[in-house]
């Protein structure tokens, strides 16, 4: 790997001329070092204070929709209060509004706070520190994908406040729902600020990618072979490369959706009567959104798991003190996942008049993609099998990640099969299926990353005695809430319904509605324990210590400081893989990345 | 329920002030660093895990004990029953995997709880056993394409039955309208560009065979014990044309005609006499007594279950699924459209 090395080397030195630099002019200004910065360690920060305040808006959506389902018809002063008379007059909420809010609840959660938050706060994070560059490929690209996604972030919350309210075509907005200003109010002003806002973020993402991908390939230190890299880096990599092959679509996806609604064009528009007069356009369809906008909206869902995956196996290693159990294995199901999260996308359109034989296809591409995910799952449990468990509030979460990405993933298997999709398509079912697997899974990763790297992101520990409280409230609540979903869906209750009251045969289920409403209520608040400790943590927090998981990759060799550079002097060797965890014959039960082997030893990443 | 939200404010309020206090209080005694994890942290996680577990474990049979029966009744049409089997056979197959995978994860976690004494042992891989969990669910996984493209194939296949019975199903925001053929057993040509008020569906003047077409609203029927094709459109946006009761799917969209055929297997009025349906309905009839409701009988319903507005929540249709006289009676006394204008 001559050329990894020798461009480390070129940017080595390059680094050093930026010391020498440094020395003259100490002083960076407020602008360049914390909002203009072209640093991955502050760029990575503010991802993640910029997701952490979405997620809180997504979060408060979703507990007065909540309230809405549970209680439909009751009078809230807590939906006055935030959604005013014209929404939410007399405390009980809008129809549309309702639409609106699961709209952009779902938009928020899934690009904003684990796309853009998850990707973009670890990826930045970790992958200059555990591959030993001094920062990323690009550092200029690298602040502006930070800046478009705060575009993109701010433009989609001002949706919020516009006269016809935001989106309200679902998140997947669907023409022609989405296209006809006459469909819906929020498919008038609000849907061409989801569209820029989506249009911006696309570029954020890209921008991130590019530089990601870069960085990996070639920035790599000396000895840190594709095959030693720590598995977060793996999976940052190819959620890099899936962002890039398919982010493209979406926004091939959203203009042809633009052109639709601005332009008069039909590229998903045909043969409609709306708003008392035929519409001009003729020969589209709305499948062919359907396969664009699925043609990133699966590669999407692995966009959103696999870092909180790579985060989980390093963590879960580096807290049983072990290795990852089958390192190649994982490596192999990280590369299958993402192959075949390109061949999937036409399970999500079982039921819209696709080709049914075209299904089949779908089916059987699906199914397979059970195979490597059962793999991870089974090598997170052996991992901890036989180890030395300690449980730091990220560990706990990353074994709430591994309960839910099983618990999840086997109703998969169900909604994969196109023949007992039929009756399961667009229920709660699904919505219990997806929240479990991508939603929990995500945000327990991403939790876990926190609270793992918290030392490294703002150089203090996070309290541990709030983290272990802030774990338990929120997985029984999680699953308090999302659990139920399920029984919901097998009595055919559909998704996205305002109000299930119009139909007598759902009437027995008002108590399912009540528990999930009361557990997501208790579960929000109790993320109060979580930003509290957060915030408070970032300026009053205990001091960390170099390396206080006592692990094995490089990020815990660099100073703790934020420096310039990442590592003071030059940038460190790595010899072994990452996963040197109780190897026998060592005094420790960690060996650091940067520690040589030992003549005859033999290291389980390099063979 | 203002109270509940006051009250859950001012909990809120008061947690984050004893937060602040057990950290300051935690500060000034501390004999741990927060990044060390003693023995007797890993032992209150580590119980803490397998209590979860048990926890977890409770409360999963707890709501299939109280939730289970009030999902669908079992499937009324013929190939519903399939489905229903399948999705037995499924639904077993992955509890089973869902407990037992669970279980070893919270075990592991309980059993390999960290202890200072202790000592991980070195297991970096073991082929076998990767093998074995590779292998294992790929065979579980052929089965299950197999049977399910199989019921699938069936299922899709375009109605052949010379008997057939033709019903459209045409949607807008935000109600349904069936369209059945008259005596030609043709539906006639639609053109969405002569809707109007007196041609709903936009039915095209010049297809003669749409003359003697028959259009109801509120309710449609259809015969016990033959192949109903139903022929999907849509007015508007996409919606979706849900028989969860049949088990009996696919959307409307506008500029296409989508297919779906099923075999009713039990009337409405056998439906109401099925020892699964009388509980359930008993069930509903009870929780709509305590909101002084009238009580109500089983009906076939059809829903829409593609989000298309604001009244999405409220799309629905009454199927009565009749013995073939009784639909023969009903389908008499309905009155063609006659928007065709004759040549």
């Amino acid at each position: 790997m001559s050329t990894p090395t020798s461009t480390a080397l070129e940017q080595e030195h390059l680094a050093h001329h930026d010391h020498v630099h440094d020395h003259d002019d100490h002083e960076e200004s407020f602008v360049s070092k914390y909002i203009f910065s072209m640093d991955h360690k502050v760029i990575s920060r503010q991802f993640l204070i910029t997701a952490v305040i979405m997620a809180v808006v997504a979060m408060v959506m979703s507990v007065i929709f909540r309230l809405q389902l549970a209680w439909p018809g009751e009078k809230f002063a807590f939906i006055n209060s935030m959604l005013g008379d014209k929404w939410g007059k007399d405390g009980i909420l809008d129809p549309n509004m309702y639409l609106a809010l699961v709209t952009i609840h779902g938009t928020i959660m899934v690009f904003f706070v684990l796309t853009g938050g998850l990707s973009g706060t670890f990826s930045n994070l970790l992958i200059p520190y555990q591959i030993g560059a001094r920062d990323m490929a690009s550092g200029f690209l690298n602040m502006l994908s930070y800046w478009f996604f705060f575009v993109s972030s701010v433009i989609m919350l001002t949706s919020l406040f516009i006269e016809d309210g935001p989106a309200s075509g679902g998140w997947t907005i669907y023409p022609p729902l989405s296209a006809l200003p006459e469909a819906m109010p929020g498919s008038k002003l609000g849907m061409t600020l989801w569209l820029a806002s989506m249009a911006i973020f696309i570029i954020s993402s890209l921008l991130g990618s590019l530089n990601y991908i870069i960085t990996v390939i070639n920035l790599r230190t000396k000895g840190m072979k594709m095959t030693r890299m720590p598995l977060t880096i793996w999976a940052f990599l190819i959620t890099a490369i899936l962002g890039v092959l398919s982010f493209p679509v979406l926004f091939s996806c959203a203009l042809l959706l633009i052109f639709d609604r601005s332009f008069n064009t039909s590229f998903y528009l045909s043969d409609i009567y709306i708003g008392g007069r035929p519409l001009d356009n003729v020969g589209g369809s709305p499948i062919l959104f359907e396969h664009l906008f699925w043609f990133l909206g699966h590669p999407e869902v692995y966009i959103v798991l696999l870092p909180a995956l790579g985060i989980t196996s390093e963590i879960i290693s580096t807290s049983s003190r072990k290795p990852i159990f089958g390192y190649r294995a994982m490596i192999g199901s990280i590369l299958a996942i993402g192959f075949l999260s390109f061949i999937v996308w036409g399970h999500h359109m079982f039921m819209t008049g696709m080709n049914p034989f075209l299904g089949s296809v779908f089916v059987f591409t699906t199914l397979l993609i059970a195979i490597p995910s059962a793999v991870k799952a089974f090598n997170y449990i052996t991992t901890m099998w036989k180890g030395n468990i300690q449980y730091t509030p990220a560990m706990l979460f990353s074994v709430g990640l591994v309960s839910s990405f099983i618990t999840g993933g086997v109703t998969g298997i169900i909604l994969a099969d196109s023949t007992l999709d039929i009756n399961v398509h667009d229920t709660y079912f699904v919505v219990a299926h997806f929240h479990i697997v991508m939603g929990l899974s995500a945000i327990f990763g991403m939790f876990a990353g926190v609270y793992h790297w918290f030392p490294k992101l703002f150089l203090r520990m996070m309290n541990k005695k709030l983290g272990y409280l802030h774990f338990w409230t929120t997985i029984v609540c999680a699953y308090g809430v999302f659990f139920p979903m399920h029984f919901l869906g097998l009595a055919g209750v559909p998704r996205r319904y305002y109000t299930n009251s119009e139909f007598p045969m759902f009437d027995n289920l008002v108590d399912v509605n009540e528990i999930v409403t009361i557990c997501a209520i208790i579960g929000a608040l109790s993320q109060g324990i979580f930003l509290f400790n957060f915030f408070y943590s970032m300026f009053r927090g205990e001091k960390a210590p170099q390396n206080p998981w006592k692990s094995n990759t490089l990020e815990w060799t660099t100073p703790m400081a934020h420096v310039h550079g990442n590592w003071p002097g030059p940038l460190p060797v790595v010899h072994r893989w990452a996963y040197d965890y109780s190897k026998p014959g060592k005094d420790k039960d960690f060996v650091p990345q940067t520690v040589p082997l030992e003549a005859g030893e033999s290291d389980e990443g390099g063979h | 329920m203002n109270l509940l939200v006051l009250l859950a404010i001012i909990l809120l309020i008061v947690a984050g002030h004893q937060l602040l206090r057990v950290i300051e209080l935690s500060r000034g005694l501390k004999k741990t660093r927060e990044w060390q994890i003693s023995d007797a942290d890993n032992n209150l996680m580590g119980k803490a895990m397998i209590g979860f577990m048990v926890v977890f474990f409770a409360f999963f049979f707890w709501q299939v004990n109280r939730w289970m029966d009030r999902s669908l009744p079992p499937a009324a049409s013929e190939h519903g029953v399939k489905v229903d089997l399948l999705w037995d056979a499924n639904i077993y197959l992955i509890t089973f995997v869902f407990l037992v995978t669970n279980f070893f994860l919270f075990w592991f976690a309980y059993k390999y709880r960290g202890n200072s004494k202790a000592k991980a042992e070195f297991i970096p891989h073991n082929n076998k056993l990767e093998m074995l969990w590779t292998i294992v669910p790929a065979v579980a996984l052929a089965f299950i394409i197999i049977f399910g493209l199989k019921y699938w194939n069936e299922i899709m296949d375009p109605a052949e039955e010379k008997d057939k019975v033709i019903v459209e199903l045409y949607a807008k925001q935000f109600d349904w309208t069936a369209r059945y053929p008259g005596k030609d057993n043709e539906l006639g040509e639609t053109d969405f560009r002569q809707i109007n008020g007196s041609n709903p569906v936009g039915m095209d003047t010049s297809d003669a065979r749409g003359n003697d077409d028959l259009l109801v609203k509120n309710e449609f029927h259809i015969p016990v014990g033959t192949e109903v094709e139903l022929r999907m459109r849509s007015r508007d946006v996409i919606h979706s044309a849900y028989l969860p009761h049949f088990r009996a799917q696919m959307n409307c969209v506008p500029g296409m005609i989508t297919y779906f055929k099923f075999k009713p297997t039990k009337t409405t009025a056998e439906m109401r006499k099925d020892p699964y349906v009388i509980k359930m309905m008993a069930g509903i009839n009870a929780q709509r007594a305590k909101e002084n409701k009238e009580p109500v009988e089983f009906d076939y319903l059809l829903l829409c279950n593609k989000i298309c507005g604001a009244s999405h929540y409220n799309m629905q249709m009454n199927v009565i699924v009749d013995s073939p006289a009784d639909y023969k009676i009903w389908k008499s006394k309905l009155k063609a459209v006659k928007t065709v204008a004759s040549k």
